[in-house]
């Protein structure tokens, strides 16, 4: 069952150091404030696992908490490159971080199979690609009935996934809608889930598309309105393009970033608020 | 490249390109985007030559209509305006690999003259760290699941290489029968359209070869902008230029997508 309880408590009590933690949202629905706190209690030496690392894990990677990176895509979408992400693998600015890399298709099976607790899952996936000479966790097998020879992925799962969602009720049953990404099976693949919401209400009422994850699948609910600033929360909030873009010159220089952080995120209470 | 209208056409070589990669669209029915150019592509084919096209994005939305071009794959827009919204692991699995999806549209970093991919990292000579980029992405699989697969990118040597430093998704590997080997069910790279011309793969031998020109593109420009010793077709068309209602809807849809108009 959740317990509703601060985010600092949540984040002190499940997150830790050398953890594999994912902080899933495809676009929308990025835990922020989650990962801001992560920042503050300078929880380290942690692999990040996610699709589409973005602004986030930047300032993560620069702040020298991550020693690990899983991922498919890494990039500030619609305005370039990940610099903090690229400065420490290509220079170990401020620690190098080791890298396993996989195609969306993969990586989103990888969560299908830790969501299943099977060891791994099949795809017609990564043919003629050189990425499986970079990984050890792409092989493949021949199915059993037709002799063709498919991709294995091997399962994710993270000792915590951390997402951010609309609604919970008082029991800690949580909603989310709009794009929900692959975040129902990164939380149900791992071993320890923190939800954040935007509000807590009396009674979910069921969204189209919406997905409900029930009070017993989830360890933490915190109640941080705006959590996913920058990115944003659908009925709640806007996409906010500005501070995308505007990252893109704070990530380019060592300095300004460190600054940045310092300022935005070390040095405030809470969430970080717009 | 020039990135302002000139004096003499009105229209820039990024809008030609532009253009010239809507209208490949023009008979599709479903198209995998890609952010970037494909999407401007895309969007601006739901604008002109396709209103009735199906545009998926990975991030899991079916028959988005935006009325302005995404500043991401997952722009809330996208999502408001789609026949349906789905999860990322049922949109690869039962969609792309279902082979449910006519068109893939893809942009580059690198790209061979069979039409591979690299998005990965690039090799930047000896002593020095390879040179990181976004990866892979839905790419590998959209090239291999999607019927055919469409291509954009800025015509440069940088970009037209020799040899790739990575495949992370496979055109026509080395020649004719690679794909079949692989048992990839989609016919793979079909054009490649950039602000110079539109490539396509030579049935006989898998490589791209030049098929036409813009107007007012020279043989000599394009290879030298491309990395490898460019063979041109008998007949190099060459395309026609934007019309005036091609140039207005392109030009409707990023004055619109500006990001100050986008926030809160």
């Amino acid at each position: 069952m959740a317990d509703i309880r601060s985010l600092q408590d949540a984040v002190a009590d499940l997150v830790h150091d050398g953890d594999t933690l994912a902080m899933e949202g495809f676009t929308h629905l990025i835990p922020y404030a989650a990962a801001h706190e992560v920042i503050r209690q300078g929880i380290t030496d942690l692999t990040l696992v996610r699709m589409t690392p973005d602004v986030i894990y930047d300032q993560l990677i620069g702040a020298g908490l991550v020693r690990k990176l899983v991922f498919s895509w890494g990039g500030n979408p619609g305005v370039g490159s990940l610099h903090r992400l690229r400065d420490a693998v290509e220079n170990g600015w401020p620690r190098p971080l080791e890298l396993d890399e996989h195609s969306h298709a993969g990586m989103a099976n990888r969560y299908v199979a830790g969501a299943s607790k099977l060891p791994f899952a099949v795809l017609r996936g990564y043919r003629g690609s050189d990425i499986p000479t970079r990984t050890d966790t792409v092989s493949t097998v021949v199915c059993p009935f037709t002799g063709e020879e498919l991709a294995a992925v091997a399962a994710l799962n993270p000792d915590v996934t951390v997402i951010h969602a609309q609604q919970a009720d008082r029991a800690g049953n949580v909603q989310l809608w709009g794009l929900t990404g692959v975040q129902k099976e990164a939380a149900l693949a791992a071993e320890r889930v923190l939800v954040t919401v935007e509000e807590i209400v009396e009674e979910l009422t069921p969204r189209p598309g919406g997905i409900v994850l029930p009070t017993w699948v989830i360890d933490a609910v915190s109640v941080v309105p705006g959590g996913a600033h920058p990115s944003y929360a659908a009925g709640y909030s806007t996409r906010d393009n500005t501070f995308y873009q505007a990252w893109d010159p704070i990530a380019r220089d060592r300095e300004a970033f460190t600054q940045w952080i310092d300022e935005n995120v070390r040095t405030t209470e809470g969430a970080l608020t717009r | 490249m020039n990135a302002t209208p000139t004096g003499t056409t009105g229209f820039t070589s990024d809008e030609l390109m532009e253009v010239n990669a809507a209208r490949a669209l023009a008979d599709a029915t479903t198209c995998f985007v890609g952010i970037g150019l494909p999407s401007t592509a895309a969007n601006l084919a739901r604008a002109t030559v396709n209103p009735g096209l199906v545009l998926i994005y990975e991030s899991g939305t079916i028959g988005s209509k935006p009325t302005r071009l995404p500043l991401s794959i997952g722009d809330g827009e996208l999502a408001d305006t789609a026949d349906a919204v789905i999860s990322v692991p049922e949109m690869f699995n039962y969609w792309l690999q279902g082979g449910r999806i006519d068109v893939g549209f893809l942009g580059a970093a690198q790209v061979d003259r069979y039409a591979n991919i690299n998005t990965t990292v690039v090799d930047r000579g000896p002593d020095k760290p390879e040179g990181r980029l976004p990866g892979a992405g839905g790419a590998p699989e959209i090239a291999s699941n999607c019927g055919k697969v469409l291509m954009v990118l800025r015509h440069s040597t940088r970009n037209f290489v020799q040899r790739l430093d990575f495949v992370t998704t496979l055109g026509h590997g080395s020649g004719p029968g690679d794909r079949k080997k692989l048992g990839m069910p989609g016919a793979g790279p079909v054009a490649v359209i950039t602000d110079l011309g539109v490539l396509r793969p030579d049935p006989a031998t898998a490589e791209l070869v030049l098929t036409a020109l813009h107007p007012g593109v020279t043989v000599e420009q394009v290879r030298a902008a491309t990395g490898w010793e460019l063979t041109v077709a008998d007949t190099v068309d060459t395309t026609e230029p934007p019309t005036p209602d091609e140039l207005a809807a392109l030009r409707a849809l990023k004055a619109a997508g500006k990001p100050a108009k986008e926030t809160r």
